[in-house]
């Protein structure tokens, strides 16, 4: 269990994080997600105890951060933001380090190792120094750092952040499976990572949490949930057809995109719009290349709660 | 504190998996050569001992132990790595120590690769080797003075040239507090008292003491709470700016 209560960082006349509190339970995969500066590093590393907040406490499996940092620290793995390391050692002694402070015994130690070295194709790169290495690799060491003792609390800031698409995937693939029994924070302004891989997301904003649902929820918030979008063969047939469509009762207004290829039509009060649409379609006998259901989207909501670009 | 002693071999690997180990080690070797048979006149003085040898130390010391000290906790601040390190199981004591350790016990590295001196000296006459022994103690001591001063400044600034500047500036006060000019300015309007205080805080003061071959515990005592101290200071300073 995370819990965070009323937690607030000011620096000089900067408000970082402004009373904020939530709690995270095992099983859940938490997305943080924010601006830029909206306060998502500063929570973590004060959930971390790198930071001491200026009022609120934050409490890792019991344990308060600020009182009982050793007990804190010691449930928790955590990759900072830009996964940062001493350059000048290799992933291998790196790793030797962090198992050694993590107080892993000598077979167990064995068997983590080869375990996240496996998980994170660190194979190659071992006895290169880290400064060498690529951002990808470098972010892998990080995480492999941040799994090594297997903790119950796993703190994320941007864990895919300079991934190429397959490591990103991977590294998904890789949060995915220890998602059951541990608690996960991440934080990313990577939209799709949230519905990949999280189970909630909490919105911050100024240092404020402006929303906290799940990721579905969220998408619901957005005025393309349930709305229907359609392509059609002969895009001269699109003004007729969004005639007929912006006349059906279920139907609160229409849109075309930017190139004029893509017709979307907005249901009225959450009604469904996609049987109308395709009975429509068949009775006009249009030549339909595409008509789909959307589930809403993020990204819009996202700039709408966060109030557009800071 | 079993933290110390992993922070202790991490630190000290770093040291020799760069050049700067061994850039250092010549050049203090180099040095400390020079100062002792040219301008220490070593064997124009015609006397088995190694006095124009450790004479030098404190001066050898004011510029290149700054060199060690600057890089401990600004280039962990610079490189980021300074969050990974305390947000690991590791108290700051223990980080703090460790670290410190690691630099002193490559300092002493560096010093105790002067033997040939002391196998010359041997060579040439019949040395107090006890009183060398003492003298070794002695600088090795005011090494851990200043690298505790330096360690502190590291952790003040993310700048290591600042760190540099502000550990010569303050380790060159520490020297030459004790030089008669220095007291001067005080023996005339301060209490004799003061000018005694002021003159013990002396690192050249309590290193010649030692260096005679007399090993005082007071001198001993004098190397420890400077450390201490410095070492406490740095601990505070980057529990209370660890994260700027």
């Amino acid at each position: 269990m995370i819990e965070i209560n009323q937690l607030k960082k000011v620096y000089g006349s900067l408000v970082a994080v402004d009373g904020v509190s939530f709690t995270v339970s095992p099983g859940e995969v938490l997305g943080f997600l924010g601006p830029n500066g909206a306060g998502k590093s500063t929570t973590m590393k004060m959930i971390t105890g790198f930071v001491s907040p200026t009022s609120g406490s934050a409490r890792v499996c019991g344990f308060d951060v600020d009182e009982a940092p050793i007990e804190a620290k010691r449930r928790i793995g955590y990759l900072p933001e830009g996964a940062p390391g001493y350059g000048e050692m290799t992933p291998r002694r790196f790793l030797d380090f962090i198992a050694a402070v993590r107080g892993l015994e000598p077979a167990r130690k064995r068997e983590r190792l080869d375990a996240v070295i496996a998980e994170l194709h660190l194979g190659p790169v071992l006895d290169q120094s880290i400064e060498t290495l690529s951002k990808g690799f470098r972010r892998r060491v990080g995480l492999a750092q941040a799994i090594l003792h297997d903790p119950q609390v796993l703190i994320l800031d941007e864990p895919t952040d300079g991934l190429d698409p397959n490591q990103k995937h991977e590294v998904r693939a890789l949060i995915n499976s220890m998602a059951q029994d541990k608690i996960i924070v991440i934080s990313t302004h990577i939209l799709e990572e949230v519905e990949a891989v999280c189970s909630r997301a909490i919105i911050i904003a100024d240092g404020r949490i402006v929303a906290d649902d799940t990721p579905q929820a969220l998408e619901a918030r957005s005025r393309f949930h349930n709305a229907v979008s359609l392509r059609l063969a002969d895009p001269s047939r699109l003004g007729p057809a969004r005639a007929a469509i912006a006349a059906l009762p279920q139907v609160a207004g229409t849109e075309l995109d930017a190139a004029g290829e893509r017709l979307t039509a907005f249901p009225k009060d959450g009604a469904l719009v996609l049987p109308a649409v395709s009975e429509l379609a068949a009775r006009e006998r249009w030549e339909v290349l595409e008509l789909h259901l959307e589930s809403g989207r993020l990204d819009e909501v996202f700039r709408d709660i966060t109030g557009g670009i800071h | 504190m079993r933290n110390v002693g992993i922070v202790f071999r991490r630190e000290l690997a770093s040291y020799f998996a760069t050049p700067v180990a061994y850039v250092f080690i010549v050049i203090f070797l180099l040095l400390a050569g020079w100062f002792t048979f040219y301008l220490g006149n070593f064997y124009g003085r015609g006397q088995a001992d190694l006095l124009p040898f450790f004479n030098f130390h404190p001066w050898l010391y004011l510029f290149l132990v700054p060199a060690i000290s600057m890089r401990l906790w600004a280039e962990e601040r610079k490189s980021g790595s300074i969050e990974l390190l305390m947000t690991l199981p590791v108290t700051t004591l223990e980080a703090v120590l460790g670290k410190f350790l690691a630099a002193w016990c490559f300092t002493l590295i560096a010093l105790a690769l002067t033997f040939p001196v002391w196998i010359t000296v041997n060579y040439l006459g019949d040395p107090d080797n006890g009183a060398i022994l003492a003298a070794y103690l002695g600088s090795a001591l005011m090494a851990g003075g200043f690298l505790a001063i330096g360690a502190c400044f590291s952790a003040a600034t993310r700048n290591q040239v600042i760190a540099f500047i502000l550990t010569v500036v303050v380790c060159f006060l520490f020297l030459l507090i004790g030089i008669p000019q220095v007291l001067g300015t005080f023996s005339g309007w301060a209490p004799q008292a003061l000018v005694d205080a002021i003159a013990s805080l002396s690192f050249l003061t309590h290193f010649a003491d030692i260096s005679k071959g007399v090993i005082d515990l007071r001198d001993l005592v004098f190397f420890a709470l400077v450390i201490g101290f410095w070492l406490a200071a740095n601990t505070i300073v980057l529990d209370w700016k660890k994260a700027d």
